[in-house]
């Protein structure tokens, strides 16, 4: 891991002061999902540095590529959090996102997923994209890590550009997986709920 | 005694290359309460760790818990002061400063903002906390400026930055939110670091050794002018005055409220009958209050010493410090009661909760500073 990126991630904890929760949930290496709730741009930042280090080295974020892509300064900063960027406008059948997905983790590493789909600016969470439900189809062995992200939106809230240092909080939940025979709409509602649970705790 | 200890301190030249009002930044005196300080620290620390191994059922755990995250969080701003103590003034000021961020930080994040208080927020955070910690820094010349920023200008500034996002729902109070925790974590905590420069030398005295102001007052230049005609006593007082450290005063400072605040609690619980707002704080009883100022006026006579105050002066100083914190505490109580939270630091999971810990203070600091002349006089 690079001197930038440690450096990255230590201002991201500063300026949010995020607290980490694990609740049900211990850091593991194994190959993991975790799928959270979006609000702003540093959500997958914040995200990543709050996780122990050994994990990090292993987990990759999701994020879009007609964002991370533009100017050097965020195609440097994705390249150090080593995200894989996806094209939300592009979208062909043979390289889906969830083909690449699938082909970016191998046997080692991890992600972090936003199923909203892009960054949500109210309270209530919007219904999850199907692409989660795919991924876990394809590759059941993967453990879905739901979790929850409190308060990051006001730290830097869309259409905004300097953050402001609040406090925030990351709550990491018990892991789910796809239940034999279990139909999209229900899976996506429960891996919702999962999250919105956590919100509470 | 005193004037021995404190030729000692002068004979070592400490600290002779700092401007006037620093060159006793490192009294004996302050020394010793620092020592005690962390004497009686530690001795708490074993008597809540000896709370903590009683059997079950013979102490109420809950009380035993609170005792020792107390006791932890004395150790932790007692050994912030004394980093600041040791480092020098400005490290004290920074110090206090940060806890001022940090505080804001906690009150800002509880109180819900809307998306248009965002630009406002950056100039709260950005510009006006450290601003008002460089100019106290800078030193008492620029109290005209610091005493009125916050106050003034930001009070005027940050409606006017708000209104620029075009969002009007809940305007006032939004505006209130911004300003109070503007107003109470950071202007009045900064009077806190401000104490440092405190010009707390009774008049008296000050005119005493008025000849030398703008030397070295060294042991000759001090004493000679009028000491020499009359006897030997009037100017061994000038000289311990002189050497005060002003670091002297923040301590008693967070000591006193410290003390009041503990004390009002531990009145509540043993005398406590008649709460004075359950709504507000089911555990602030009148029983409590009483109790804990007329334990501050005592505390107030027993640490007179590191004061420029009188025993009585100090002792009333000590009331009315007791009387603000509880008033801080009341005050930011029905905050949290408002806002349906116990605790800051449970607020945002995990955080130890600053603002918890220092609502007293904010609340005394800015009345102490004020009164330190006027209770200086009674004599």
């Amino acid at each position: 891991m690079s001197l930038t990126t440690n450096v990255l991630s230590v201002v991201a904890k500063l300026l949010c002061g995020s607290s980490v929760r694990w609740v049900d949930c211990q850091p593991e290496t194994c190959q993991r999902v975790y799928f959270a709730n979006h609000t702003s741009h540093l959500d997958a930042m914040i995200l990543w540095s709050s996780l122990p280090r050994q994990l990090r080295t292993v987990t990759r974020p999701v994020a879009a590529k007609d964002y991370w892509e533009k100017g050097i300064v965020r195609k440097y900063m994705a390249e150090s959090f080593n995200a894989l960027l996806i094209d939300r406008k592009k979208i062909k059948v043979h390289r889906s996102p969830v083909e690449l997905m699938i082909q970016a983790i191998g046997d080692k590493y991890s992600l972090i997923v936003f199923p909203e789909g892009s960054r949500n600016p109210d309270s209530e969470m919007r219904e999850f994209k199907s692409g989660l439900y795919y991924l876990s189809k394809k590759r059941p062995d993967l453990e879905l890590v739901p979790v929850y992200i409190d308060n990051v939106n006001r730290v830097l809230p869309r259409g905004e550009i300097i953050p402001v240092p609040l406090l925030s909080c990351i709550t990491i939940g018990p892991p789910m997986w796809l239940e034999n025979g279990e139909s999209k709409a229900t899976f996506l509602q429960r891996a919702r709920e999962a999250v919105q649970r956590l919100k509470e705790v | 005694m005193f004037v021995e200890a404190q030729n000692y301190v002068h004979g070592a030249g400490t600290l002779m290359f700092l401007p006037p009002t620093l060159r006793n930044w490192g009294d004996l005196r302050v020394m010793i309460l620092l020592g005690v300080i962390i004497a009686v620290l530690a001795i708490l620390y074993l008597v809540g760790r000896f709370l903590g191994r009683q059997p079950e059922g013979t102490i109420n755990p809950a009380i035993v818990r609170m005792f020792q995250q107390r006791v932890q969080a004395w150790w932790l701003m007692y050994s912030v002061l004394a980093a600041g103590f040791l480092l020098g003034r400005v490290p004290t000021v920074v110090l206090i400063g940060l806890i001022a961020f940090w505080a804001l930080r906690e009150f800002i994040s509880m109180t819900p903002t809307r998306r248009g208080d965002h630009s406002a927020l950056f100039w709260v955070f950005f510009v006006f906390t450290p601003a008002q910690f460089v100019l106290v820094g800078m030193g008492r010349a620029y109290y005209p400026v610091y005493s009125i920023m916050i106050p003034v200008f930001a009070s005027l500034l940050i409606p006017a930055r708000i209104t620029l996002s075009g969002d009007a729902k809940r305007f006032l109070e939004r505006y209130a939110k911004i300003h109070v925790g503007l107003m109470i974590c950071v202007y009045s905590l900064s009077f806190a670091a401000a104490v440092l420069d405190v010009e707390s030398e009774p008049e008296a005295v000050a005119d005493a050794r008025a000849p030398s102001a703008g030397e070295i007052p060294d042991e000759t230049t001090a004493t000679e002018p009028e000491g020499a005609q009359s006897d030997a006593v009037v100017p061994a007082v000038a000289v311990s005055v002189e050497a005060r450290s002003p670091a002297g005063l923040l301590f008693y400072l967070v000591l006193i409220v410290q003390l009041a605040d503990v004390f009002q609690y531990a009145w509540g619980r043993l005398l406590g009958k008649r709460v004075i707002a359950a709504n507000i704080n089911a555990s602030r009883t009148w029983e409590g209050l009483v109790g804990g100022v007329a334990t501050a006026a005592v505390c107030g006579v027993l640490f007179s010493w590191i004061t420029p105050f009188s025993w009585w002066g100090s002792s009333i100083m000590s009331m009315i410090l007791a009387v603000m914190g509880a008033a801080g505490g009341m005050t930011m109580s029905a905050i949290k009661r408002d806002r349906g939270v116990t605790d800051y630091g449970t607020l945002v999971q995990g955080h130890a909760g600053v603002l918890d810990r220092i609502d007293s203070l904010c609340f005394a600091a800015p009345v102490f500073y004020h009164l330190v002349p006027l209770i200086t006089q009674l004599r």
